[in-house]
């Protein structure tokens, strides 16, 4: 889920989005409890011992790039260390960041995992507080950057899940990359907050719908999971 | 034991219903050997065994085979046989035939060969011409006939370090047939093993717990290139082999010390040490100079085996259990798996035994440079309430990185074989690339070899060897037809090998975010 093969996986605090399907809410706030500070350093020497087993890194939040100074300054700092330059960094974002953000953090990773809401504006104000239209300057740019790893649907019976919608969608990312990688997560209650506790889950069989429609509309790299 | 005993221990397997006529006849065989006396040793030595704090795993008391044996295959496919009357074999189906005609006259401690070969090399010079279709058919029948007739979970074969289309085939074919015949050890060099071999071989795992996989380097590093891992997970020399198994249960030498930690390691642990190396040296002179086997076998005579390859395995298992008592006694509460003071040691006692093997001569060992070989032991059937060889006890096992931390230091003074079964949950499967990276980080941290199991397939990894579920749920019922399906019950019962705590794949996470 976080990326290729086995990942350190740094969750940052804070999220620009209000995603009423959120598994981590307590991750949203800019501040909580749960998280601690650290720094890079210190980061870096946390990830050492485990390096052997791992493929790469991931930051994932919350919203990591609400922290992108933090983030690529990790990144440097794991290129230009010897042991640890061989593992590959990721980005596991919501995507609303400003194309200034992805310049900045681009030159030192290898590759982002975008969550698509929903690509109707209304829709995904609904179900995450906020707008997409970043989100949708996002995904083809980083695609151009060729660094664009996958697009994850997280997609709720009902809400977003339409096939007129999810032809639309699938339309479009093709329009991005007809080779895009396409990864669709049925939306689960555990831990989501109130609001969309009775939300229902997706059947197998409609995942499976979701994996023939996708197909369907010509989406070749495609993961349900 | 009296005749009335025997008698009645006879009558008992001759009437029991849930034995094969096969399994009968190799229990006959063990009762007529158990009427004998056993191998003189001193009166220590004998209370030692008889209170088990040693243990000759039940071998017999009168040793006429080697424990395991490993024939020199390539040899025997490329000059023939004068004694089985065979030529060399031309073809991939006069090798397949051959090897199942060899494999059906080696002689073993189960009665069925614990070493099949290192099957994708083997068949390498017979594969020209052959397609891939053809390779699969014939393979799977091959397949099919090993595990047929030779129902042993020990039967063992070896792939890699190097990819291979025999290789890829058997995979292939194991995730098919998802047979407990043949065991599967899977060779691993860095170097050499592709990424996209371990990910085929991962996906197998997924399927049926096997191969196991084994630190390539550090092995040709102990025995040379020659060597494979036979049984369990037993690593030793081609073209030679173990003599015989005995095995020292460090939690009952413990049990026996009274006094300081310090004391242990000089005068107990020495003491049990000396008193197993004397009934392995009794066991080995019995085989060798009465029983005769290196005088009369077939595969001597033939240059399959050579007496001067062989050496024997020095075992020990309780590890787990002995530390936590030393440091109880000591006033401390450290776990080992669970607390470096205690992993601390456990390295200790393991780097003492050692040492004392290793100053220890054994006649007949000059497989081994005179020495017995230093083996993690990893229990049998009636064990209770000890733990396999250098494991972390079942159930209690702490995370990926601390355990392969924990164990990995151990490994390397173990080169006639130690193990560990890692249990994974199910969300492996959607990332066999990180089980790909768990391999490779556990190599890197020093382990020889090692093995996951998943709940979700039909497969218990016991020791080293596999059973089936479902033969085990029908085991009260109909007998088993692979005769280490019984272990596994026994084991199943008191051991709670079933009981492993799984692993997520994705460690170190702080906080799980599925999605969202």
């Amino acid at each position: 889920m976080d990326g290729p093969g086995n990942r350190f996986v740094v969750f940052l605090q804070g999220c620009g989005f209000d995603c009423l399907a959120c598994h981590n809410p307590h991750t949203i706030p800019r501040a909580t409890p749960r998280a601690r500070s650290i720094t890079v350093a210190d980061l870096v020497e946390e990830i050492r011992p485990a390096a052997p087993f791992l493929s790469g890194v991931t930051v994932s939040g919350g919203e990591a790039t609400l922290q992108a100074p933090f983030v690529r300054a990790l990144f440097t700092a794991l290129r230009a260390d010897d042991d640890l330059s061989r593992l590959t960094t990721f980005v596991d974002t919501n995507g609303s960041a400003p194309r200034a953000v992805w310049d900045d953090l681009l030159p030192v990773t290898d590759g982002v995992m975008v969550d698509l809401k929903a690509l109707d504006p209304q829709v995904h104000t609904y179900l995450t507080g906020h707008a997409n239209d970043l989100v949708l300057e996002s995904i083809p740019h980083l695609a151009r950057a060729r660094k664009l790893h996958e697009v994850r649907l997280l997609l709720v019976p009902g809400v977003n899940d339409s096939p007129e919608q999810l032809g639309r969608t699938a339309a479009w990312l093709l329009s991005v990359d007809p080779e895009l990688r396409v990864k669709v997560i049925g939306f689960r209650a555990h831990g989501v907050r109130a609001a969309a506790r009775g939300w229902a889950e997706p059947t197998p069989e409609q995942r499976e719908d979701y994996r023939a429609l996708l197909t369907a509309a010509g989406v070749r790299d495609l993961v349900v999971v | 034991m009296q005749i009335e005993e025997l008698r009645d221990a006879v009558r008992g397997v001759v009437e029991d219903p849930g034995l094969t006529y096969r399994q009968r006849v190799q229990r006959l065989a063990g009762l007529a050997e158990e009427a004998l006396a056993p191998p003189p040793v001193s009166e220590a030595c004998r209370m030692a065994l008889e209170k088990r704090v040693i243990c000759d795993m039940y071998e017999g008391n009168a040793p006429y085979r080697p424990r395991y044996v490993l024939p020199d295959y390539a040899r025997a496919l490329a000059q023939g046989s004068a004694h089985l009357e065979l030529a060399p074999a031309r073809t991939l189906d006069e090798a397949l035939a051959h090897l199942l005609i060899l494999y059906s006259q080696v002689p073993s401690i189960t009665g069925y060969p614990v070493y099949l070969g290192d099957l994708d090399a083997l068949l390498a010079p017979y594969l020209d011409g052959v397609g891939d279709d053809e390779l699969y058919r014939r393979l799977r029948l091959f397949w099919i006939s090993l595990d047929r007739m030779l129902p042993d979970a020990f039967v063992h074969t070896n792939l890699g370090p190097d990819d291979s289309r025999v290789g890829r085939t058997v995979l292939r074919l194991e995730r098919e047939l998802l047979q407990v015949v043949p065991n599967i050890s899977l060779r691993v060099d860095p170097e050499r093993t592709p990424d996209d071999y371990l990910l085929d071989a991962v996906r197998t795992v997924f399927a049926c717990g096997k191969p196991h996989f084994v630190n390539h380097p550090m092995m040709v590093g102990d025995l040379g290139t020659a060597y494979a891992a036979v049984s369990c997970y037993n690593s030793l020399r081609v073209g030679g082999g173990s003599h015989t198994l005995v095995r020292l249960n460090l939690k009952e030498t413990v049990l026996r010390h009274v006094g300081s930690t310090a004391d242990f390691l000089d005068a107990t642990l020495p003491h049990y040490v000396e008193l197993t190396a004397e009934l392995m040296e009794s066991r080995i002179r019995y085989l060798v100079e009465r029983a005769g086997f290196y005088d009369h076998s077939w595969l001597v005579h033939e240059g399959l085996v050579s007496l001067d390859r062989f050496s024997a395995m020095f075992g020990v298992y309780g590890l787990a259990e002995a530390v936590d008592l030393l440091t109880e006694r000591e006033g401390g509460s450290a776990r080992y798996g669970h607390d470096p003071v205690a992993n601390e040691l456990s390295y200790r006692i393991v780097e003492r035994v050692a040492e004392l093997v290793a100053a220890r001569p054994m006649p007949y060992c000059e497989g081994n440079g005179g020495r017995a070989f230093l083996h993690s032991q990893s229990g049998i059937d009636s064990d209770v309430d000890v733990t396999a060889g250098t494991r972390i006890p079942v159930g209690t096992e702490p995370p990926l990185y601390d355990h392969l931390l924990a164990v990995a230091p151990h490994h390397r003074l173990f080169a006639a074989g130690v193990s560990d079964v890692l249990a994974f949950d199910d969300t492996a499967k959607n990332n066999p690339q990180a089980v790909v990276d768990v391999i490779r980080g556990a190599f890197a941290s020093g382990m020889r070899d090692f093995t996951f199991n998943l709940d979700s397939n039909d497969f218990i990894r016991i020791t080293g060897y596999l059973v089936r579920k479902s033969d085990l749920a029908a085991l009260p019922e109909h007998g088993a037809r692979h005769g280490s399906t019984f272990l596994g019950a026994g084991s199943v019962a008191q051991s709670h090998v079933d009981r492993r705590t799984p692993k997520r794949v994705i460690s170190l996470e702080s906080s799980p975010r599925p999605a969202g």
